[in-house]
């Protein structure tokens, strides 16, 4: 006999057909010792001896139909564990449906190819749906939610000023203290003012702000739409009527095409702050870097920032409420949606500023 | 005790009950939405929550699962009191019973199969294809064998709930809690949910406990319904559905239960 709370098997190899004896508990706790080693003992006609068994659940049954299936036969279950055994029908064996071959290499390329394409398509279709719903806007400005554009130009610009302050002062101060120590050398610290303030104005300022606002404001975009979606909310405002590209669309791109310029402009400020800082320690007054930076950076500098910031806003939040409108079903596609949203706004923002390095160099802005 | 509180209905305790509730108190933070509300469930029976909304039928379920800790009072589930338990004594509480909520709560990114198998991951020592049989057979006893492989989310309603009791019953509980399990279903789906529950209770000596106000669920599968009221903040009425409905002197209670009829005529 077995303790009370222990389970045992006994395996007679030599006997013709082979037996397996198990007794005490068959429950989860203890078949998982005993089953790894009842499977391998099993044979063809094996006899699975279970009259010494006190307590069987359904794990135990489990072990049962295991060893039915492998060809064993069990005797002298006691009478009631019987419906137990029975409820998993153990002449049954389990269906288990072939899962169909991972597609080949052409296959996967083609499938590739159709989601890019569609994917291009869809783009090409928001814009084209945005614009419309922005000449819309032009034609009949009381359509546009002024309320509603007001609190995405605050959420998205007033509510990000702290974290763009906190990243743009450090970009400065990093930026000035890895230049000042090298250009020391030549007597050029004077100079770094000016690299700063043109490294802030024409390339860091917008492209940092920018991937603030993806992380921050893109992907907000796209799980709040996407929830929206998921929660029948813009079926429902399809139903009434309304178009979901002007009431949620067009009042988050306005404001952060909006926004975006301003804290690019708050965040090139304190960067050179930050710059300024670091230089007094290196002997140049802030008034002196001030002066550098304001003879050396001109206004086209900062209209070619700001004009990249612009477009870097209406991508991002274009990005997110694309996204957003394309989430699936389930909390899983709302969190797709954000990452994807923020992956895609990055990649966008890299491939943008690369485009507009080359075409500022030909147009020699 | 307050004197505008009236005497709470105590249900009749059982010799040896399997889930004891005693002298509970439910409140989120002033907000008391239970008080004082006792009553045993014994081993093998099918007993249903009910009563109109906000009469605190979820949260009642939510303190015996140990989601929520009561104000005051006791809950002891297969003779172990949940309320004081802690580290590995609750632990041990927590895999005696299994919960099927109202929408499934399957994980999305994973399949039927793993979700069914994740209790076990979490809770035996068994090895990978022990975990994937025992899983596999749960959905047999609840006739999803076949879409083991599949997404949540592509399951019917109906499919998802049963997936969520095959996940409740992968550990071998004592105890079922179900809230709400045919919310949003059509009425044969919902029959078909019920002789499911049904049939675990009497095959494998299963207790429920069920949360609905679906009136022809509890005539079908309960041996007791227990009906808890918002103006009182507890139990008003306790026993067989069909004495409820044909003999019991609350109006409350008979309206309650026949409005049922007439819905149903």
């Amino acid at each position: 006999m077995t303790p009370d709370n222990s389970a045992s098997l006994d395996i007679d190899t030599d006997s013709t057909p082979a037996r397996l004896r198990l007794s005490g508990r068959l429950d989860a706790e203890h078949c998982a010792d005993l089953w790894p080693r009842a499977r391998a003992a099993m044979t063809q006609g094996a006899v699975v001896d279970t009259s010494a068994v006190d307590y069987c659940d359904g794990t135990g049954a489990a072990l049962l139909f295991d060893l039915i299936q492998r060809g064993g036969t069990v005797e002298g279950l006691p009478e009631r564990f019987a419906p137990l055994l029975a409820e998993l029908e153990p002449d049954h064996p389990l269906i288990i449906p072939r899962r169909p071959p991972p597609p080949g290499v052409i296959a996967t390329l083609g499938r590739v190819v159709a989601e890019v394409t569609l994917e291009a398509r869809a783009a090409i279709v928001f814009i084209g749906e945005a614009s419309a719903a922005f000449a819309s806007v032009m034609r009949r400005p009381r359509e546009l939610r002024l309320g509603e554009t007001l609190r995405v130009a605050t959420s998205a610009g007033a509510d990000a000023l702290p974290i763009v302050a906190l990243i743009a002062f450090l970009l400065g101060v990093i930026l000035s203290f890895q230049s000042a120590v090298p250009m020391r050398q030549f007597g050029a610290e004077l100079f770094v003012a000016n690299l700063v303030g043109l490294s802030l104005v024409r390339e860091l300022a917008p492209l940092m702000t920018a991937v603030l606002l993806a992380g921050r404001t893109g992907a907000a975009f796209a799980a709040e739409i996407g929830t929206m979606k998921v929660n029948q909310e813009i079926d429902a405002l399809v139903t009434m009527g309304l178009d979901p590209m002007r009431f949620l669309v067009l009042p988050r791109l306005i404001a952060v095409a909006c926004t975006m310029p301003l804290l690019t402009l708050f965040a090139e400020l304190i960067g050179m702050f930050g710059a300024a800082l670091v230089l007094i320690g290196f002997g140049i007054p802030m008034a002196t870097s001030a002066s550098q930076i304001i003879d050396f950076v001109d206004m086209s500098d900062y209209l070619t920032g700001l004009f990249k910031s612009f477009v870097f806003g209406l991508g991002i939040a274009g990005i997110g409420c694309m996204r957003g409108l394309q989430t699936g079903s389930g909390a899983r596609a709302v969190g797709a949606a954000a990452t994807s949203a923020d992956v895609r706004a990055i990649v966008m923002l890299v491939v943008a500023d690369g485009l507009f390095a080359v075409a500022f160099y030909y147009l020699d802005w | 005790m307050d004197a505008t509180v009236p005497s709470p209905i105590v249900a009749t305790p059982t010799a040896e009950p399997l889930v004891r509730v005693e002298n509970l108190t439910c409140a989120y933070g002033r907000n008391v939405v239970l008080r004082d509300v006792s009553f045993d469930v014994p081993r093998g029976e099918v007993l249903t929550i009910l009563g109109g909304s906000g009469c605190g039928k979820s949260t009642l379920l939510k303190h015996m699962i140990g989601l929520e800790q009561p104000a005051q009072g006791r809950i002891w589930l297969a003779g172990e009191e949940l309320t004081a338990a802690e580290g590995a004594a609750r632990r041990r509480i927590l895999a005696s019973f299994g919960v099927a909520y109202q929408a499934g709560a399957l994980f999305g990114s994973m399949t039927v199969l793993e979700n069914v198998m994740l209790p076990l991951a979490a809770h035996s020592h068994l090895d990978l294809p022990a975990r994937e049989l025992v899983a596999r057979l749960k959905l047999r006893e609840v006739g999803l064998e076949q879409y083991a492989d599949y997404a949540p989310a592509e399951l019917s309603g109906g499919m998802q709930k049963r997936a969520a009791i095959a996940r409740a019953l992968a550990l071998d509980p004592a105890i079922l809690f179900l809230d709400e399990p045919s919310a949003g279903l059509d009425p044969i789906t919902s029959a078909e949910l019920d002789a499911l529950i049904l049939r675990l209770s009497r095959a494998l000596s299963l207790t429920f406990i069920v949360v609905t106000h679906e009136l022809a669920s509890i005539f079908a599968i309960a041996d007791r319904a227990l009906m808890l009221d918002k103006q009182e903040k507890g139990i008003i009425a306790v026993g067989k559905p069909q004495d409820l409905r044909d003999h019991h002197p609350d109006p409350r209670v008979t309206r309650f239960f026949r409005r049922g009829e007439e819905t149903q005529v």
